[in-house]
């Protein structure tokens, strides 16, 4: 970056690089993602060792008794379960812990804040931060009971999710998907989709680096946005182009139009006690959770 | 604009889903008849391109960056249809695997993003852009203001399922159950950035890879148009007019299609049923009508302390607000190009 004193230049190389190694940081990051996720489908763990149907219908279920509940303890008490069957499929804590809990105060935690005070939520005071002869800012009961019950639930449902997607390999979550009656075309354009937003997020990386290691000075905020504008028609004609060239693959090899896949091999005894275990917990919490 | 679980109810997830469904059921079917077998490849491939748009930073001119969702490129290059399936497999995919969105409510997402966004810009696209050709300048100013609106229209859709959460939903002291602020803060917390900046970065997405591909590629800007693209432009405008209509219709029915399952489906407790049907709903419409009428000292206004009212109004301000810019847009553009559009053709052929 050129050592100009000039601030208004500064400031505006800065911007301009900055959208690339936004979207290249993101991009590593989702990449990253979905290795490490890989890494830890493939342990012997205990989540690991069900069917991915059985998971994915107990992921919904309890995500489910995490949303129908009432009352905010009954949803830590679902946070407080999926530790010990994190632990127990090989899951490091430190990460599930701070995949769902360092991040999520920045955008939910945000989000939730105002609604501590007496100006959204009107209610019994707890703490009185300000007392004005007409405006008093208080945290109030409502207002904590709200915010504990935005933070919660976001935080639950995401851990939720994160221990399905990390326990199970994405492809086998993706078939999964059938015992929902998710129609074969669809699943089939999923599975594909996800095979190819890989390389898609390499050619991409690749597109991005080469612009940042091409880049001395500084640029103008309009040859971005061209350069932008070209990478992503690039993209879109690359997308056309490879769809016929995947078609034509697809059909040299038997492809008629209509998607065909093995029979789904039947549960396991095991699966089917894990089902019914994970469904009647669920119940449990739901039931729970509407006692007020 | 991703709607994390928690934030909407398992009614409103509900509803959402239900209203997404029959456009996704639609959409394999007009699919199936447009690209027969071809579509299984080019639908996966764009899903995984729609999927990149949305990782990508746009450098907007304020000197940050926002992101885009992209379905308006998508309907443009393919049709409305095949841009509600590829930002919603670009939708499951993200909440599935990233945390982006929540499972619950993909329904939500894919609604607001995919359906209402490849409507809403497929139409506008074709209606401003009018007969021109297809590397004219006007179907850019055409692509950036369909991605503009669309992503408005996006916004004003989340801001009402979320404004909507803590008038329907709390418990039995009154605490907000999911999202805690009213449709007073919702809205203009969702529409004031995307009429400002963030709209801009849905333009942006959609106008510059147009300009590329006018120059480089143009063949993939016409894989939609028709042959007579007179009859297609009178199509989009009848279809634009519809829209008018289901746009009115959403906003006069969201409280009501919101309300209805309420009762019905999840609230089967006993206790809660009585609660919900009879005391939390008009507790919570009152404090949403005092929430609103306060800033304007309006209790001398007896209109403002209907709910009802107060919720037509702000759903009322927040289209007003959209389609004002749009129609501000669409004069000026008319005096741009002064070229007067064709005027609506009688062939039906394409109308189906």
């Amino acid at each position: 970056m050129s050592a100009t004193t000039n601030p208004s230049r500064h400031a505006k190389s800065r911007s301009a690089q900055s959208f690339l190694e936004k979207t290249l940081s993101g991009i590593s990051d989702a990449l990253e993602q979905a290795l490490f996720a890989d890494e830890i489908a493939g342990e012997p763990g205990l989540v690991q060792s069900l069917d991915p149907r059985v998971k994915l219908i107990a992921t919904i279920a309890f995500l489910l008794a995490v949303s129908l509940s009432h009352n905010p303890l009954v949803i830590l008490g679902i946070y407080l379960l999926t530790l010990p069957i994190a632990y127990a499929s090989h899951v490091p804590l430190g990460f599930y812990f701070k995949r769902v809990w360092v991040l999520m105060p920045f955008f939910t935690g945000i989000v939730a804040l105002p609604a501590l005070f007496n100006i959204f939520s009107p209610g019994q005071p707890l703490v009185t931060l300000l007392a004005l002869p007409n405006f008093t800012l208080s945290i109030t009961e409502p207002g904590v009971i709200t915010a504990a019950f935005l933070l919660l639930r976001v935080g639950t449902s995401v851990s939720i999710g994160v221990l399905l997607v990390l326990t199970t390999r994405w492809i086998l979550v993706l078939n999964a998907l059938r015992v929902l009656r998710v129609p074969q075309a669809f699943v089939l354009i999923m599975g594909m989709t996800y095979r190819y937003i890989y390389l898609f997020l390499h050619s991409v990386n690749d597109m991005f680096l080469s612009r940042k290691s091409r880049l001395v000075g500084r640029v103008s905020a309009k040859e971005d946005r061209q350069w932008l504008g070209a990478a992503m028609g690039t993209m879109l004609a690359k997308s056309y182009d490879l769809s016929d060239e995947v078609y034509l693959a697809m059909q040299s090899r038997g492809f008629r139009g209509e998607a065909k896949t093995m029979e789904e091999p039947a549960l396991h005894q095991r699966d089917w006690l894990g089902l019914a275990l994970f469904l009647v917990v669920a119940a449990g919490f739901i039931w729970l959770g509407r006692q007020s | 604009m991703h709607i994390p679980d928690g934030y909407l109810s398992p009614e409103t997830a509900t509803v959402m889903y239900l209203a997404a469904a029959p456009f996704w059921i639609r959409a394999s079917q007009k699919i199936k008849t447009l690209l027969r077998g071809r579509s299984v490849p080019l639908l996966a491939l764009f899903s995984a391109f729609s999927f990149l748009i949305m990782m990508l930073n746009i450098p907007i001119p304020n000197g940050t960056t926002a992101h885009a969702v992209g379905t308006v490129l998508a309907a443009i290059v393919l049709g409305p249809w095949a841009a509600i399936i590829t930002t919603s497999v670009a939708l499951i995919i993200q909440a599935l695997f990233f945390g982006d969105g929540g499972i619950l409510n993909i329904g939500a997402n894919c609604f607001n993003m995919a359906v209402s966004m490849a409507f809403v810009g497929y139409y506008l696209y074709r209606w401003i852009g009018g007969d021109s050709p297809v590397n004219s300048t006007r179907r850019v100013i055409a692509g950036a203001i369909a991605g503009y609106a669309a992503i408005n229209i996006s916004a004003l859709l989340t801001g009402i399922e979320l404004g909507l959460q803590p008038i329907l939903f709390h418990n039995t002291s009154g605490a907000p159950l999911y999202f805690p602020y009213a449709l007073n803060v919702t809205l203009p917390a969702l529409l004031i950035p995307h009429l400002t900046l963030a709209g801009l970065a849905e333009a942006l997405a959609t106008a510059l890879p147009i300009v590329w591909l006018q120059r480089s590629n143009p063949q993939l800007l016409r894989l939609t148009s028709s042959p007579h693209s007179a009859a297609a432009v009178s199509n989009a405008t009848r279809t634009l007019r519809w829209g008018w209509v289901a746009m009115a219709a959403i906003i006069i029915i969201t409280p009501i299609g919101l309300l209805a399952p309420g009762t019905a489906w999840g609230e089967w407790g006993r206790d809660q049923l009585s609660a919900l049907g009879l005391n939390s709903i008009p507790a919570g419409f009152d404090r949403f009508a005092n929430l609103w009428s306060a800033p304007l000292s309006g209790y001398d206004i007896p209109a403002l302390n209907n709910p009802t009212i107060t919720y037509m109004l702000s759903a009322v301000v927040g289209v007003v607000l959209i389609f004002g810019v749009i129609a501000v847009l669409g004069w000026g553009l008319q005096h741009v190009f002064g070229s007067p559009r064709t005027p609506a053709a009688t062939n039906e052929a394409r109308s189906s």
